[in-house]
């Protein structure tokens, strides 16, 4: 059985709160961002912001990059990878993404 | 911002030294890298190249910089696709870090220009790479989808 890497607790733990998965949504639009980029737009108070980025880093969702002074956030798909690794075999995953295609065709664009 | 930059992180259960001979062997790379090997002599200005199954070039560059097993910074063109060869050089970095009885594998790929095609489709590439690698390390057997050159490519 091979190791889920980063604390598998950590990354349901991060996973667990829209405001997270926002700022997954977020940076999954626009790679590589700073706090203060991340803040505009956001219903959210700069420190709150701060609070969830800790936890998403923790899970490594969220990896911060430094360029100059300037920290960026940069959308780590790796753990997601792996748990579905662990859970969807590789016959599966092509009826999958057959099904989720014709979900998203029928629904339009907007995730759930 | 005028780049493009994709960042990947992976925790294997392996050794630095095991891990850092799997990123360039073929041995190992055969197997979580769609069959393909490297050709350098991994010394900073050496000439780096990815071969496919059919011996020809994939992508090309050179070593920038190398710390072995820490640290090693390729720069790095496509030699498939003209639109993508023609956005010329991006940066790719591998380091590498113990933590506890697991490496931490950080990879970053960047290209100095927005919206880059390159890095746009390496990053399909990546995750699958990186997972194929992390199991052969930890189970001795890659997936089996990254152990062929996908065809029709």
């Amino acid at each position: 059985m091979a190791s889920m890497g980063a604390d598998v607790d950590k990354v349901f733990k991060a996973l667990a709160a829209p405001e997270r998965r926002l700022l997954l949504d977020r940076l999954r639009a626009d790679n590589g961002q700073t706090l203060g980029q991340l803040c505009t737009h956001l219903k959210m108070t700069r420190q709150a912001v701060t609070k969830h980025l800790k936890l998403l880093e923790e899970a490594t969702l969220v990896v911060p990059i430094w360029r100059g002074r300037e920290k960026l956030h940069y959308l780590n798909p790796m753990p997601i990878h792996e748990i579905a690794e662990r859970w969807i075999g590789k016959y599966e995953r092509g009826r999958l993404r057959t099904l989720s295609e014709l979900k998203q065709k029928l629904e339009g664009e907007n995730d759930g | 911002m005028a780049e493009s930059q994709f960042a990947y992180v992976t925790f294997i259960r392996t050794t630095m030294e095991k891990l850092w001979q799997a990123l360039m062997e073929p041995e190992f790379t055969r197997q979580f890298w769609f069959d393909t090997v490297q050709e350098s002599e991994w010394k900073p200005g050496a000439s780096w190249r990815i071969l496919k199954p059919d011996g020809s070039a994939s992508d090309s560059g050179e070593v920038i910089e190398i710390d072995p097993p820490r640290k090693l910074v390729l720069k790095w063109r496509n030699e498939m696709f003209p639109e993508m060869t023609a956005e010329g050089y991006s940066r790719l970095t591998y380091q590498l870090e113990q933590k506890g009885d697991c490496v931490k594998l950080t990879l970053t790929h960047v290209m100095e220009k927005a919206d880059s095609k390159y890095i746009k489709a390496v990053s399909n590439g990546w995750p699958i790479i990186l997972a194929s690698l992390k199991t052969l390390l930890e189970t001795g057997e890659s997936l089996k989808e990254t152990r062929r050159w996908p065809e029709g490519m």
